[in-house]
């Protein structure tokens, strides 16, 4: 019944994202690469590099790539309903009673307390995904199977978004266009 | 105040042009619906805009969805807030749907994979930015509990305990916070 597993994945991840951004990355990566075998660890790397070159958040994008991919539209529907859900229910609830209340500390002191975590998750998801682009999908990790120039690119991108104000989508497409360019000339 | 179904149809097509032409995640788009709704349509003060972008970055899942569905609320209540999430998935929902049928079709493509690939390290070092500047972002204080959690959580992930657990735990840890410490203790 992939329509339900869809829809109950997506669920989740739409549950427990807090924080914005990146905070839906790992909760992602976790349902469609290791509890369902849904996309390969480069797969879901493009569907993240897809997402940041395209309107929309992460969670919304991914429910309608993934859906796609394994139910078609009905699939990426059902997908994109499930991750909105909570935030419809809990949005409202929480919008009614600050209408009627005016008071959300209680909730600042929890968001306070999940930032450092959702902070962490991100990290582990970006590693997952830097093992995958270092070592390939098997994610055997050693020094023979180390591609350098994968190293050498990421260390490049690192440092241009830190020193300079570089537009990241910007740094990415170099990041791509440097590793084409390696391919077609050196074979690497 | 303009009548319903004009505040309804304006609802609609200033979240819809929001999404399609935002990049950058959901931070942006709250900070353009604030200019729209606020500055240009007066149809929330700026107070309770704060509060509301505080609503929607609180809540879980997708702030860009959050946001949408909580200035909906505020202006037309249920159905507003059904037409606002309408028109904020409407557009990513287009554009990858397009890109997962152009993506199945030329992924294997030898420049397209080289591309991909290198894009690989680029989001990695995307990320690790993003990661780097939201942990300098996190108030520590004099309380080591934020780099405790910090810590804790990065390790707990990478270890392969679910990303779900670890959002649980520290929503309990904060409830737990808030109640024995207050507010004051934990915003430091």
């Amino acid at each position: 019944m992939i329509y339900l597993q869809l829809f109950l994945s997506f669920l989740q991840i739409g549950l427990f994202s807090f924080g914005g951004g990146y905070a839906a990355m790992p909760l992602i990566q976790e349902q469609v690469t290791e509890i369902h075998p849904w996309l390969s660890m480069s797969e879901f790397t493009d569907l993240i590099t897809i997402s940041q070159m395209t309107p929309g958040p992460i969670a919304v994008n991914g429910a309608t790539f993934i859906g796609i991919k394994m139910a078609g539209i009905p699939g990426a529907l059902v997908a994109t309903f499930g991750c909105i859900l909570p935030s419809c229910v809990i949005v409202m609830v929480i919008a009614k009673l600050y209408l009627k209340y005016r008071n959300m500390s209680t909730l600042q002191g929890v968001l306070n307390t999940l930032r450092p975590a959702v902070v962490a998750m991100i990290a582990s998801a970006g590693v997952s995904i830097l093992i995958t682009a270092f070592w390939g999908s098997d994610a055997v990790i050693s020094l023979s199977g180390t591609q350098w120039s994968m190293i050498a690119i990421f260390i490049g991108a690192l440092v241009l978004l830190q020193k300079t104000n570089l537009n990241p989508i910007l740094v990415m497409a170099l990041a791509g266009v440097a590793k084409t360019v390696l391919h077609l000339a050196f074979g690497l | 105040m303009e009548s319903k179904k004009n505040v309804l149809i304006k609802l609609f097509l200033s979240t819809l042009y929001l999404s399609a032409f935002t990049f950058g995640g959901g931070y942006v788009i709250v900070t353009l619906m604030q200019r729209k709704f606020v500055d240009q349509y007066h149809w929330i003060d700026k107070d309770e805009m704060l509060d509301l972008v505080a609503i929607a970055q609180s809540a879980p899942g997708a702030i860009a969805v959050n946001g949408a569905i909580v200035v909906g609320y505020k202006l037309a209540g249920f159905i507003g807030a059904v037409v606002a999430i309408i028109a904020t998935i409407l557009p990513p929902f287009i554009v990858i749907s397009m890109i997962s049928f152009i993506y199945a079709i030329i992924r294997d493509n030898v420049i397209v994979s080289q591309m991909l690939e290198g894009m690989q390290a680029g989001v990695g070092a995307v990320i690790m930015a993003v990661v780097f500047e939201m942990a300098r972002g996190i108030h520590y204080g004099k309380n080591p509990m934020s780099a405790i959690i910090l810590i804790g959580a990065f390790i707990v992930c990478v270890s392969g305990v679910s990303v779900i657990y670890v959002v649980i735990g520290c929503i309990i840890i904060g409830l737990i916070r808030t109640c024995i410490f207050g507010r004051k203790e934990i915003k430091k």
